[in-house]
């Protein structure tokens, strides 16, 4: 018997039925989703920071030294304050006062 | 020093002799250059490996994160002068870049390494490759399903699968973006999609048995045949969630109904 026996037709347009539900609800997450990113302080390495009056502004890339505490980047929504940095540090929707330049 | 001949008079017994040192600084200047000048040669040798370097460098940009710029310009510096470009076409070198990683004594303690640089190079394949449609989730839909195992489907130019021993799908991902790598918990093995259903190229990692279906797929197998063989290696092979996969990503540009000959199957739809 070959290996196609094992999947029947029904099989198959269940499968295919199960996919285009979960594309279709995937698609309508998205409308809702898509842009939403938040402020991280404290993650930007040095000189790549983005600004509160948006990129082009003179404040972009003006941090000093890396993972300043004061200066943030846009980041994923949910995914700022999970993540790791190294010696302990974290990411915060708060500005920081760690890492600052003298 | 002559001045009575020009070098340049003999086109092609100069360019074989201007070519062959370019590569290996210990070699002695040619002839014909130290006629001319062996400074400016230098200056030549010195391009040519800075500008492979660079092109290296823009190609796995990943790969140089992990192992930092002293560490990449080095190794990149070896594997140049074992493997010069074959193609003027500098969007073409590094193909053999992974294969050299493998090889490369210095990264014996990264064994993931060459499997992130085999996905940059697939990344830059994939933003090269011509353009085509991609397959809707509505296409899928028409299909009778009494014919669904039937289905033979053409890949998109751009998509490719690749299989690693190491999480490089994560170690990928984590080090193509500007933010800091926080710590990787991936141990197991991961398969990639790399593809480009729009204009931008797309890493996907892969579900349990996706390798084996796309590639089975890709093959020219109907889709009875690919789900049977991702099912047979992979017990907890998804077939809902991988058509989902297959079918957002646009990883198939069109669709047919394969060959009638094989029947095997028609006995269990009844």
């Amino acid at each position: 018997m070959s290996t196609k026996t094992i999947l029947s037709s029904a099989i198959l347009a269940g499968a295919l039925a199960t996919a285009l539900v979960s594309l279709a609800q995937a698609d309508e997450m998205k409308g809702a989703s898509a842009a939403e990113k938040e402020k991280c302080y404290g993650i930007a390495l040095k000189g790549q920071n983005d600004c509160a009056a948006g990129p082009g502004t003179t404040c972009q890339g003006t941090s000093t030294i890396d993972y300043q505490g004061n200066a943030w980047k846009l980041v994923d929504k949910g995914t700022c304050v999970t993540m790791e940095l190294p010696e302990g540090r974290k990411g915060s929707l708060e500005a920081l006062t760690r890492d600052l330049p003298a | 020093m002559r001045r009575d001949t020009h070098p340049l008079t003999d086109d092609h017994s100069f360019a074989g002799a201007f070519a062959a040192g370019l590569l290996a600084p210990d070699m002695a200047v040619p002839d014909v250059i130290l006629a001319a000048s062996a400074a400016r040669y230098a200056v030549y040798r010195n391009n040519i490996t800075v500008s492979l370097i660079e092109a290296l460098a823009a190609t796995f940009p990943a790969t140089k994160r992990i192992v930092g710029d002293d560490f990449f310009r080095a190794m990149a510096r070896t594997h140049i002068r074992a493997c010069p470009p074959r193609s003027p076409l500098l969007f073409h070198y590094g193909s053999a870049f992974a294969a050299f990683i493998d090889t490369y004594p210095p990264a014996s303690g990264m064994p993931w390494l060459a499997d992130v640089a085999r996905i940059e190079r697939a990344w830059l394949y994939a933003y090269h490759a011509a353009e085509a449609g991609t397959l809707s989730a509505q296409d899928f839909a028409r299909v009778d399903p009494a014919r669904l195992g039937d289905i033979v489907l053409t890949p998109h130019p751009a998509a490719r699968v690749l299989s690693s021993a190491y999480p490089a799908v994560s170690i990928f991902s984590a080090n193509r973006k500007d933010e800091p790598v926080g710590r990787i918990a991936a141990r197991e093995g991961e398969d990639a999609l790399i593809t480009r259903p729009g204009a931008d190229v797309i890493v996907r990692l892969l579900p349990p048995g996706g390798a084996i279906f796309l590639r089975t797929l890709m093959d020219g197998e109907d889709l009875a045949t690919a789900a049977g063989a991702a099912l047979a290696s992979q017990n907890s092979f998804d077939l809902a969630l991988n058509l989902a996969g297959l079918i957002e990503t646009g990883a198939f540009s069109t669709l047919a109904f394969g060959s009638p000959s094989d029947d095997a199957r028609q006995h269990d739809d009844a």
